[in-house]
C-alpha cells in the first residue's frame, strides 16, 4: 500500500490540534525507537510515539500518526505494522527488510487562527480547505499562522545509508552531517539545519537527554546555528536526546496565512564508548 | 578458527615472500573467565588491531553464534559496539579466516603473521591490540594492549580486563 500523505495530511493536523493545549508549550513531541543500531537478518524496531512534558515518559498524549512517512534506505515508502494509538502513546513496528538508514517522520502542515467574535478570543486549528468553513467570516483581529512541523528519528540495520537523509526542502530540516545512527558519547556530532532546503542561521536549537524521572535537573542546553545553519554538538553521556528547533517568518505558503511557523523535532540515541 | 585460520594460512603462502626475512608473528592470547552466573551463554568476542587513534586495520577474529538457523545469531554483532561501529557493519559474516564460533571459559591462543590473512602487512608504527566482549544476558568490555610494530626483539604486552574478560597477552616475535 502506498500513504497519500496529501490526503491524511489535515487529519493528522486536527489530530495534533486536538491534543495539544495551546499554551502547552512545554509538551514535546517525540518519537522513540526500541533500537536504533542493529544487526542482522530479520530486523525489527517497535516505535513509541508521544507528546510529553518529561522525556521520554508516555504519560499524557499519544503522537498521532496519520502523517507518519518511514523512509526506507533506498527511497521508498515503507508501511508501518501493528500501528495503535493508545492513552498514552501511539506504537507501531518496522520491518527493516533492507541494510542502511531508515528516517521515520512524522509530518503535518497546517492552519492556527486567533481571532475575535462578538467580543470574545477564540482560536482555531485545521487545514486550508475547512478554514473558510469554520472561521466566521466577520472575525476581527484575525491572525492566521501556518504551522509546518517534522517529528523525526532514524534506525540504521547493518551499514549506515545516507538516502533516506535526503531533505524533502519543505518546512525546518535537518541535514546531518555526522550520521545519526554515528552518535557516540563525548564526541562531537555536527548537524545543518535547513529552512525550506536552505541554511537555517542563527536559530537556536534546545538539546534535552532523556531521563528525566530521575534526576532534579532538565539538562536542556542550546547551540545557536552559525551563518550557514551548522551546529555541532557534544554528547556529555550515551542515551536518548531530544532535539528541537523552531522558526517563524513571514513565508506562509497556506493561504491565508500571514505568518508561518516551522518546527522540527528529532530523538538520537548516543551510544557509549 | 583454528581450522578455519590454517585454510586461510595456506592459502595465502603462495604469495611471493622469497627475499624477505622470515615474517613477524603477532600471537594472541585470551583468558574467558569462568563466571558463576544463573544464566550462562558464551560471549561473542571482536578481536582487531587499530592505530593508536583508535581508527580500525583489520579485523583479526569474531566469535559468534553462526550455527542458528537463519543466521538469527548475527542479531547481536552490534552488542560489540565499538568493533561494530568501526568496522563490524562493514564486514560480511561468515568471513573466512576471521569469524569462528564462541569458545567455552578458559584462555584462547591465535597466532598471527605479519603480510598474511587477517592481520596483512602492518606498517610501521604504534598500535593496539583490541578485544571486545559482549555476553548474552551479561555484560560487555573491552581491553586495549598497545604494541609497536614491527618488533625489534620477542615482546610480550598485556592488559587485564575486570568483569568479562581475564588477561588478554600480546607476544611479538621477530
Amino acid at each position: 500500500m502506498k500513504l497519500s500523505m496529501k490526503k491524511l495530511l489535515p487529519a493528522s493536523v486536527i489530530a495534533i490540534a486536538a491534543l495539544l493545549p495551546f499554551e502547552a508549550q512545554a509538551h514535546r513531541q517525540w518519537l522513540l525507537p526500541s533500537a536504533t543500531v542493529l544487526s542482522g537478518s530479520d530486523t525489527w524496531v517497535t516505535v513509541d510515539a508521544a507528546v510529553s512534558n518529561d522525556l521520554f515518559y508516555f504519560e499524557d498524549f499519544p503522537l498521532r500518526l496519520d502523517g507518519l512517512q518511514v523512509t526506507a534506505p533506498d527511497g521508498t515508502q515503507v508501511k508501518p505494522e501493528n500501528t495503535s494509538t493508545g492513552k498514552h502513546r501511539s506504537v507501531f513496528d518496522l520491518n527493516l527488510t533492507q541494510e542502511g538508514t531508515y528516517k521515520i517522520a512524522v509530518v503535518s502542515d497546517g492552519l492556527f487562527a486567533n481571532y475575535k467574535l462578538n467580543g470574545a478570543n477564540k482560536r482555531w486549528r485545521g487545514d486550508a480547505q475547512s478554514f473558510a468553513k469554520e472561521v466566521p467570516a466577520d472575525a476581527q483581529d484575525l491572525k492566521v499562522t501556518q504551522t509546518q512541523n517534522r517529528v523525526e528519528s532514524f534506525v540504521t540495520r547493518g551499514k549506515p545509508g545516507t538516502a533516506a537523509l535526503k531533505p524533502t526542502g519543505q518546512g525546518l530540516e535537518l541535514a546531518p552531517a555526522t550520521h545519526p545512527n554515528d552518535l557516540v558519547a563525548d564526541s562531537a556530532a555536527r548537524f545543518r539545519l535547513l529552512l525550506d532546503g536552505k541554511p537555517a542561521s542563527n536559530v537556536k536549537v534546545s538539546i534535552l537527554p532523556g531521563g528525566k524521572r530521575y534526576r532534579d535537573q532538565t539538562g536542556e542546553f542550546n547551540i545557536t546555528t552559525d551563518a550557514d545553519g551548522q551546529f555541532s554538538v557534544k554528547w556529555p553521556a550515551a542515551g536518548m536526546y531530544w532535539l528541537g528547533a523552531e522558526v517563524t517568518d513571514a513565508k506562509a505558503s497556506l493561504k491565508p496565512a500571514t505568518e508561518r511557523r516551522a518546527s522540527y523535532i528529532a530523538t538520537f540515541e548516543v551510544m557509549p564508548q | 578458527m583454528r581450522r578455519l585460520l590454517t585454510v586461510t594460512l595456506t592459502g595465502m603462502a603462495a604469495a611471493p615472500l622469497a627475499g624477505t626475512a622470515l615474517a613477524a608473528d603477532l600471537s594472541v592470547k585470551v583468558e574467558l573467565p569462568q563466571l558463576s552466573v544463573a544464566e550462562y551463554h558464551r560471549p561473542y568476542v571482536a578481536m582487531w588491531i587499530e592505530h593508536a587513534d583508535q581508527t580500525p586495520v583489520s579485523t583479526l577474529a569474531v566469535w559468534y553464534d553462526g550455527k542458528k538457523p537463519n543466521a538469527e545469531g548475527t542479531k547481536w554483532l552490534k552488542d560489540l559496539r565499538q568493533w561494530w561501529r568501526k568496522s563490524g557493519r562493514d564486514l560480511t559474516v561468515p568471513a573466512d579466516g576471521i569469524t569462528g564460533a564462541t569458545k567455552v571459559p578458559g584462555e584462547q591462543a591465535l597466532t598471527f603473521t605479519d603480510g598474511k590473512a587477517p592481520l596483512g602487512k602492518l606498517a610501521a608504527g604504534d598500535y593496539q591490540l583490541v578485544v571486545e566482549t559482549a555476553r548474552e544476558a551479561g555484560g560487555h568490555e573491552l581491553v586495549r594492549v598497545p604494541f609497536t610494530w614491527p618488533p625489534k626483539a620477542p615482546a610480550t604486552a598485556s592488559a587485564k580486563g575486570e568483569h568479562e574478560l581475564g588477561s588478554v597477552t600480546v607476544n611479538l616475535k621477530p
